[in-house]
C-alpha cells in the first residue's frame, strides 16, 4: 500500500529516460491511487511489491551512487546468499558426525573439531557447487561444464511454471494449482506421445500442444469457476491439484497407460520422435525444452509490459472494481490469465515427459508445482526475475544431489540449507535488520523521522 | 522498595549468571573426552574391500520407510560393518532425482549400484548400458532389456503370503479376514494374491468357510488407500474391516500399517479380539506399538540379498541371473509368532510346515499375475 510516499510526485526523469520512463512513473502512480481507493477496497491478492516488480522505481537515480548500492536490491541479495551460506554451513557442521565425534575431545584437542567443522561445510558447498556450475574434477571438458547443463535442465520446468504462477499473480489470482496443471499437461502430452506415432517434427509440435492445451484446460477451468461463480482460485486450484494427482494415479492403473505385459503404474515410453532432441548431443540431458522456456520468458515479458491483454491483466490485479469501472472485463481478465498460466505450467509439463522423464508416472510433476510459487514470489512476479530465480533453484536441486553423494549430506540438511537461502532472500527487512543497512527512501531521513514513519517495514515485504 | 527491586536484579542475575555456569560446564564435560591416537591403526577387513565401493539410490520413499529401501539399505550398511566396503548412498526426492543420482554414482566411481523399486527400472537400465563395466542391482524389477551388468533381486512373496493366509483363516474366530493394500501395484498385490489363496486353501482343506475382505483374487481389485502414507486412511480402513466382522488383518501398506494397529489397539481395549499380520519386515520387532496383537508377518528378507550380491561381486563372481526370494532359499519367510504363540494351535502349526514344504516341492503351486517370471 505504501509504496508511494503521499505528496511525492512522479519521478523526475534526469534527461535520457525520457517520456517512456515519465509515462510508466505516471501508471504506477495511478496503479498506487486505485489500489487503495480511500481505503474502501480490500487489499488485493498479492502485495504490490509482487505485482508491480519494480519497489522503488522513482529512487535511485537521483541518489549518491553509495546510497544507492547500500540500499539496493543487490546488496540485500548479496547479503543474504552470505548469510544463508553462513548458516548452512554451521548446519552442515552440527549434524555432521565426524564433527560430533572430534567434539567429544574438544578441550583436549579443539582443532579437531574446527577442522572438521570447516572441511565439512567447505566440503559441502563445493560439492554444491561442482553439481551445479562447474565440476573442476572433471576429466574430459564435457564432464566439466556438465553440471551447468544440468542446472538449466532442472530449471527448465520451473522456469515455465513460475511464469505461469507469476502471470496469476499480476492479475491478482493466487495460482497454486501450477503443481495439477502441469500433471494434466504432462498427462495429456505423454498420451499424444506414446499412443500415436507421427513423423518427427509433426510428433514433438502436437506433444507440446496436447501439453499446452491440457495445462490451459485445468487452469482455464480455475478462471471460468472464479468468473462465473466467485469461487476463490486458492481453493479451486487446491482442489483440483488433487483431482489431478488422483485422475493420474488412476489412469495409470488402466491398461491404457500402462506398458504392455506389465500392471506397473508407469506409461510406455514416449516414441523418440515426440521428444525434445538434446541441444548439446547425447551427452547432456539440456534439451530444447529449455529454449522454449526462454520464448516462454520474452513472451510473458512482452504481454505484460507492451500487450494491451497485458495491461488489462495488470488493471485487474491491481484493482478489479477500478478496472471495470474503467470498461476492462474482469471476468474475461480472469478466465484469460488462467488460460495462459496454466498453458505456461501444460509446458513444464511437456519439459518432463518429452525432455527429461520420457515416461508418465505419478510422480511426473515432482514438486515443481510448489516450488513455482517460491519461484515467482522470488522473482518478484517479474518474467525475468523469475527467470533468474529459476536458475536458482535449479542450481540447488541440481547441486544438491552432488552435495548428497560426495559429502554424505543428508538431502534433507541440503533442503534445509537451500531453504534458509530462500527465506533470507525473500525477506530483505530481515537482512536490512540484521546488517543494519537503511531503508530504501529512508536514507536522507533522520533516526527519529524512521522510527515514527509508519512505512519504516512496509514496501518491500 | 528501591533495595529490594536491586536484590531483585541481582538475583536474577545470578540465576541467569548460573544457568550461563551451568550451560558452559556441560559443554566442557562434554567436550573432555580423550582423544583418538593421532594415527588409526588400519583395519582388518578382507584385501580389496576397502577400495570397492557399493552404493545405493533409494525411490521417493526415502532410506526411512520401513519397508523396501530401509531393508536394502540396512543390507547395505551391513555389508559395509561385514566386509569393510566403501558405500555411497542418494535418497530421491522425486521421480526427477533418479537420473541425476545415478549418474552421481558413476561419477563417484561405484562398482555396484543398488537401485530400489521399479521406479527405478528405466533409469537403471540406461545407466548400465551406458556403464558397461559397472554393475547394478535393483530391488523389486525385472527386465528383459536388461544388459547382462543388471542384476535383478525380485521376491515370490505370494509364497509367504499364502502361509499367511492359511494362518489367518485357522486362527479367525469369526470367520472373516481381510487385506488392503497401499497402492495397487504388482509389488502389493502379489501379497494380497497369496493371501487370497492361503485362505481358499484353509477351505478346502478343512470344509471351512472363511470369508476374505478387501481383496478379490480374480477381479484383482480390493481395498487401496492410494498411497504409502496415509495412516488415517489405514485406520478408517481396518475399522470397517473389524465392523464387518473381520478379525484378522493384513495391511500391505508401509508405514500406513501403523493406522491398523491404532484401530486394533482400540478395538481391542473395547473387548474385541482382533489380530495383524505385517508385512515387509518382522512387525514385532519393527512397528514400536501394538506388537502384542502382531500375528505373524511375511518377510522380504532383502539385508540378506543385498549383502549376499555385494559379497559375490567383491569375490569376482557377479552374475546377471536374476536372484528370486522364495520359501525354499528364505529369502521370503513367516515371523515367528512371539506374543501370539499360545493362540495359534499345534495342529494348525504342523499344517503349516507341511505346506511350506509342499510349495518348496512344487507340490502346492502359489500362482500370481505378479509373481516374478
Amino acid at each position: 500500500m505504501n509504496r508511494q510516499m503521499p505528496g511525492r510526485g512522479p519521478a523526475r526523469p534526469d534527461g535520457h529516460s525520457g517520456a517512456r520512463s515519465e509515462a510508466k512513473a505516471e501508471e504506477q502512480r495511478l496503479e498506487t491511487a486505485v489500489e487503495t481507493d480511500d481505503g474502501r477496497m480490500p487489499p488485493p491478492a498479492v502485495p504490490p511489491s509482487a505485482q508491480s516488480g519494480q519497489l522503488h522505481p522513482e529512487l535511485g537515480r537521483t541518489r549518491p551512487l553509495l546510497q544507492r548500492i547500500m540500499t539496493g536490491e543487490a546488496l540485500v541479495a548479496v547479503l543474504a546468499i552470505v548469510l544463508s551460506l553462513v548458516a548452512g554451513g554451521l548446519l552442515i557442521a552440527l549434524t555432521d558426525e565426524r564433527v560430533a565425534a572430534a567434539s567429544s575431545y574438544f578441550f583436549a584437542r579443539p582443532s579437531d573439531t574446527l577442522g572438521a567443522a570447516w572441511s565439512a561445510a567447505s566440503g559441502a558447498y563445493a560439492a554444491l557447487f561442482q553439481g551445479s556450475v562447474f565440476n573442476f574434477e572433471g576429466d574430459t571438458f564435457a564432464r566439466m561444464v556438465y553440471p551447468l547443463t544440468q542446472t538449466l535442465t532442472v530449471a527448465t520446468p520451473l522456469i515455465c511454471a513460475g511464469l505461469g504462477v507469476a502471470l496469476a499473480f499480476r492479475a491478482g489470482l493466487f495460482n497454486i494449482g501450477a503443481q495439477g496443471q502441469i500433471i494434466i499437461g504432462a498427462m495429456f502430452a505423454a498420451w499424444v506421445g506414446f499412443a500415436w506415432h507421427l513423423p518427427a517434427g509433426l510428433h514433438l509440435l502436437l506433444v507440446i500442444l496436447a501439453g499446452v492445451a491440457g495445462g490451459a484446460l485445468w487452469g482455464g477451468l480455475v478462471g471460468l469457476l472464479k468468473a462465473r461463480t466467485g469461487a476463490h482460485e486458492v481453493i479451486l486450484t487446491i482442489m483440483l491439484n488433487y483431482v489431478a494427482i488422483y485422475l493420474v494415479g488412476y489412469l495409470l492403473t488402466t491398461p491404457a497407460f500402462q506398458r504392455p505385459g506389465s500392471t506397473n503404474p508407469i506409461s510406455p515410453q514416449l516414441d523418440a520422435t515426440a521428444l525434445y532432441p538434446r541441444l548439446f548431443g547425447d551427452a547432456f540431458r539440456l534439451h530444447w525444452g529449455f529454449v522454449v522456456a526462454v520464448l516462454a520468458t520474452v513472451f510473458v515479458w512482452w504481454l505484460l509490459n507492451r500487450s494491451t491483454v497485458g495491461f488489462e491483466l495488470r488493471a485487474v490485479g491491481a484493482n478489479p472494481e477500478a478496472a471495470r469501472t474503467a470498461g476492462i472485463s474482469v471476468t474475461k481478465g480472469y478466465v484469460v490469465v488462467m488460460l495462459m498460466a496454466g498453458a505456461l505450467a501444460g509446458l513444464a509439463g511437456v519439459a518432463q515427459v518429452s525432455g527429461t522423464e520420457r515416461v508418465l508416472t505419478s510422480g511426473v510433476a515432482a514438486s515443481f508445482g510448489f516450488d513455482a510459487i517460491t519461484v515467482a514470489l522470488l522473482g518478484r512476479s517479474t518474467p525475468w526475475g523469475t527467470f533468474a530465480a529459476g536458475l536458482l533453484f535449479g542450481a540447488f536441486r541440481a547441486g544438491g544431489v552432488t552435495m548428497q553423494t560426495n559429502t554424505g549430506t543428508s538431502i534433507d540438511i541440503v533442503l534445509v540449507v537451500q531453504s534458509l537461502i530462500v527465506l533470507f532472500i525473500a525477506a530483505p527487512p530481515l537482512i536490512r535488520a540484521i546488517f543494519r543497512l537503511p531503508e530504501p527512501g529512508q536514507v536522507r531521513r533522520s533516526r527519529a523521522a524512521r522510527k515514527n514513519s509508519p512505512a519504516a517495514t512496509g514496501g518491500a515485504a | 522498595m528501591k533495595n529490594s527491586l536491586r536484590n531483585l536484579n541481582a538475583v536474577r542475575r545470578s540465576a541467569g549468571l548460573s544457568a550461563v555456569l551451568l550451560g558452559a560446564s556441560a559443554l566442557v564435560l562434554a567436550g573432555c573426552g580423550a582423544p583418538p591416537a593421532e594415527n588409526e591403526p588400519a583395519g582388518t577387513a578382507p584385501a580389496g574391500a576397502s577400495d570397492y565401493l557399493g552404493c545405493i539410490v533409494s525411490d521417493a520413499g526415502g532410506f526411512d520407510d520401513r519397508s523396501f529401501n530401509q531393508s536394502s539399505y540396512e543390507g547395505l550398511m551391513k555389508a559395509k560393518e561385514d566386509l569393510g566396503i566403501q558405500t555411497r548412498e542418494a535418497e530421491s526426492k522425486a521421480e526427477t532425482d533418479f537420473v541425476p543420482n545415478l549418474d552421481s554414482m558413476m561419477q563417484a566411481g561405484c562398482d555396484l549400484t543398488l537401485t530400489v523399486g521399479f521406479l527405478l527400472g528405466d533409469a537403471t537400465k540406461e545407466t548400465a548400458a551406458a556403464n558397461p563395466d559397472r554393475h547394478f542391482a535393483i530391488v523389486d524389477y525385472t527386465d528383459p532389456e536388461f544388459t547382462d551388468n543388471v542384476k535383478p533381486i525380485v521376491y515370490d512373496t505370494a509364497q509367504a503370503a499364502f502361509l499367511a493366509g492359511y494362518l489367518a483363516a485357522g486362527t479367525s474366530g469369526t470367520g472373516k479376514v481381510a487385506t488392503y493394500g497401499g497402492v495397487q501395484i504388482p509389488t502389493v498385490t502379489i501379497f494380497m494374491d497369496g493371501f487370497a489363496d492361503g485362505v481358499k486353501y484353509y477351505n478346502e482343506q478343512n470344509n471351512a468357510n472363511v470369508e476374505l475382505l478387501g481383496w478379490n483374487k480374480e477381479a484383482q481389485n480390493g481395498t487401496f488407500v492410494g498411497n504409502f502414507d496415509d495412516q488415517g486412511k489405514g485406520k478408517i480402513n481396518t475399522r470397517n474391516f473389524i465392523n464387518e466382522g473381520a478379525d484378522v488383518v493384513m495391511p500391505v501398506a508401509g508405514p500406513v500399517g501403523l493406522g491398523t494397529l491404532d484401530a486394533v489397539i482400540e478395538a481391542n481395549n473395547a473387548g474385541k479380539d482382533v489380530k495383524v499380520v505385517w508385512v515387509d519386515a518382522d512387525g514385532y520387532e519393527t512397528a514400536g506399538k501394538g506388537e502384542e496383537f502382531i500375528l505373524t508377518s511375511v518377510m522380504k528378507l532383502m539385508g540378506q540379498a543385498v549383502e549376499d550380491v555385494i559379497r559375490t561381486d567383491l569375490e569376482g563372481k557377479f552374475d546377471n541371473t536374476p536372484y528370486v526370494g522364495t520359501l525354499e532359499n528364505g529369502g521370503v519367510a513367516l515371523a515367528p509368532f512371539h506374543d501370539q504363540e499360545k493362540n495359534v494351535p499345534d495342529e494348525l502349526k504342523s499344517g503349516l510346515e507341511t505346506i511350506k514344504a509342499d510349495i518348496i516341492s512344487g507340490k502346492i503351486k502359489v500362482e500370481s499375475e505378479a509373481s516374478p517370471k
